[in-house]
């Protein structure tokens, strides 16, 4: 199994009250709460989070984008991860992703991820998503194109990155008399693909149809399992086995020297994570067309669950994250892979409120307690079904 | 004298489209706004004993598939103008109400030829700096309906009455093809207003004095915009005076194409 060290970087000063109050951290909880010289110190943490983690023998490092919140302050993942370039010595360097419809013109992404792909001789992984829901009301993009526009998006920067320029792209929503980016990516013909996504059947499909590595964002263990499950049958339905290296499990993990100390250190910073960083309003969150028919009725359907607060204890149950002793972790990891079949672990180490310190502690705690045990573990059968 | 309505379906620019009509007299065009999928009511049947009243549910509404032409209000502005050959219509009374009166402007910006008059009802299409206006797409379809009313007993029974089980996948199919067109710019779009000196017929402006989702601001600006155009305003009224104001809508409109009338 690969281990990336995967970051959100969280505004960790949010106040919470107010986040509750307004019953949102994306879009309208006003940016008067954000404060520079904070916002600047926690940058720098989590910059040196992710090259302590490169030092520590952690596969690779990840960011993402999300816009107008304080779940992510990472608007331009590009910046970040330029800044990280020059330091990841060892390990992959990945978006995940960056949002292809968000952009009028998606050559500039091409062109971001081929420098950074030049930057780290060809360490660099490239993300691509739709963005979330939101977003599509933060950027001022339209909801209804937004599949339309990744697929197309994806073609353009797939062929500025393997076609010899300069050649015209002529397509609905991006038309180019020009198309020759200067520099080519690194790596022959472009950097791996991974496909972020919340589990969408028709995501699954077409990362599968590509050989990309579809990567399942926040989830109970049952259902990743699942969707890897049927990312595996879309493969098969395509002609070809899918590796475990095509499968990646975003995830949290927590390990301290007890399963009790884990659980009372983590239990604050979990749970302001999963209750105030993530809350949103529903409808801000499924604009129209960006999110299909049947999904809207299916979560009005589910209405009554959104609205109770999460505790680390059902999050640790649901494995949704891990959290414990040593031991604890990895069993549970090993356990999970068995279960998913995933061959990468997308592992937040920080989240919330955790401080820097506790954050060092952690990364420590799993480089040398979890990494050595995992370094060229594959999925094992599993007897019994999954419970 | 409840006139029945005819329903037909018409097929035009490779979409189907359910047309009510029912009525005698000169055409009226009525073409509504984001609820294109509502029932016929009861101020139709009062319009309809003075004109032959046509009312299309517009292409990529009512369950049917958004057409692949249709990407902003100006296409719909074409297609109608397609509708009006196609039905050999001619000295059109042209009436619209929100989208559908965004639609209608800028029809009406193209070509006036088969046009006999124009009204705007609470129309969307315009932007005025300043003026608060309310965000539909993060309202809930409760909120939406409310919003669209002044009289809060009113807003109840229409949210019983349109919010049903039966209409719930057509409402979000409809607001998929809403997006589509009106979301960015939010429910205008900034070339319309340049062209609007260009509608050369008599136009009527009917507006609710308590429209929150487009205040009376919007009123006075279609007012400027369009050269010799009357500006109504109907009191204790919110953004659909044809259904909050039936009376006073149908009114309205009889005495301005009677005036009409009068002055050719």
């Amino acid at each position: 199994m690969k281990i990336f060290n995967f970051h959100l970087m969280p505004y960790a000063h949010a106040d919470l009250d107010a986040i509750k109050r307004l019953g949102t951290s994306w879009m309208t909880y006003p940016n008067s709460y954000y404060d520079p010289k904070k916002g600047a110190d926690l940058y720098h943490e989590y910059l040196d989070q992710l090259e302590f983690a490169d030092e520590l023998g952690f596969d690779g490092v990840a960011v993402n984008e999300h816009h107008q919140t304080a779940y992510g302050m990472m608007p331009t993942p590009g910046v970040l991860a330029g800044a990280l370039a020059r330091r990841i010595k060892n390990g992959k360097l990945a978006i995940l992703g960056r949002a292809l419809p968000l952009v009028n013109n998606p050559l500039v992404i091409a062109e971001e991820f081929a420098v950074l792909d030049n930057l780290t001789r060809g360490r660099f992984i490239a993300g691509f998503v739709r963005g979330i829901g939101v977003e599509y009301h933060t950027m001022g993009m339209n909801p209804a194109e937004s599949q339309a526009r990744f697929n197309e998006a994806h073609d353009l920067i797939i062929q500025a990155w393997t076609r010899p320029g300069p050649f015209a792209f002529e397509g609905k929503y991006y038309k180019f008399k020009y198309v020759n980016p200067w520099p080519r990516p690194y790596q022959d013909p472009h950097p791996p693909i991974f496909t972020p996504s919340s589990g969408s059947l028709s995501t699954i499909r077409w990362s599968a149809q590509r050989r990309y590595t579809y990567c399942q964002t926040l989830a109970p263990i049952a259902a990743v399992a699942q969707t890897f499950k049927i990312y595996r049958e879309e493969a098969d339905k395509a002609g070809y086995q899918a590796t475990p290296d095509q499968l990646a499990w975003s995830n949290a993990i927590y390990v301290a020297e007890s399963d009790e100390k884990a659980l009372r250190d983590v239990r604050p910073h979990l749970e302001a994570y999963a209750n105030e960083f993530l809350t949103r309003n529903p409808t801000m969150m499924a604009p129209p067309g960006y999110t299909s028919v049947e999904s809207i009725k299916r979560m009005r359907a589910i209405k009554g669950f959104i609205g109770q607060r999460s505790t680390a204890e059902d999050m640790i149950a649901r494995g949704i994250v891990i959290v414990g002793s040593p031991n604890t972790v990895r069993e549970k990891l090993a356990a999970y892979q068995d279960m998913a079949g995933f061959g990468i672990s997308l592992t937040k180490t920080q989240f919330g409120t955790m401080p820097h310190k506790m954050v060092q502690e952690n990364q420590i705690a799993i480089a040398k307690e979890v990494l050595p045990y995992f370094k060229d573990r594959l999925p094992q059968p599993v007897k019994a079904a999954a419970e | 004298m409840v006139a029945q309505p005819v329903v037909s379906h018409l097929d035009l620019c490779g979409t189907r489209v359910k047309v009510m009509r029912a009525g005698q007299g000169a055409p009226l065009l009525f073409l509504r706004g984001t609820d294109a999928s509502d029932d016929w009511r009861p101020f139709l049947d009062d319009l309809a004993s003075r004109f032959d009243v046509i009312v299309p549910e517009h292409p990529g509404f009512g369950g049917e598939a958004r057409p692949d032409w249709l990407d902003r209000i100006a296409d719909y502005s074409n297609y109608y103008l397609d509708v009006i050959d196609t039905l050999g219509l001619d000295h059109v009374h042209l009436v619209g109400h929100g989208m559908g009166g965004w639609i209608a402007a800028e029809l009406a910006s193209r070509t006036t030829q088969k046009l006999a008059s124009l009204t705007l009802v609470d129309a969307q299409g315009l932007y005025v700096d300043g003026v608060e206006t309310i965000d539909t797409f993060l309202r809930t379809e409760e909120e939406s309906v409310r919003d669209l009313f002044q009289d809060e007993k009113l807003a109840a029974t229409e949210i019983e009455r349109r919010l049903t089980l039966e209409t719930e996948d057509v409402r979000l199919n409809n607001q998929v093809v809403i997006a589509q067109t009106t979301w960015q710019p939010r429910g205008y779009d900034p070339h319309l207003r340049k062209w609007l000196h260009r509608i050369d017929i008599p136009t009527l402006i009917v507006w609710g004095e308590n429209d929150r989702l487009l205040p009376q601001a919007y009123a006075r600006e279609w007012g400027k915009l369009i050269p010799g155009a009357r500006v109504e305003i109907i009191a204790n009224c919110g953004h659909a005076p044809h259904i909050e104001k039936p009376a006073d809508f149908v009114r309205l409109i009889e005495a301005f194409a009677k005036a009409l009338r009068v002055a050719a």
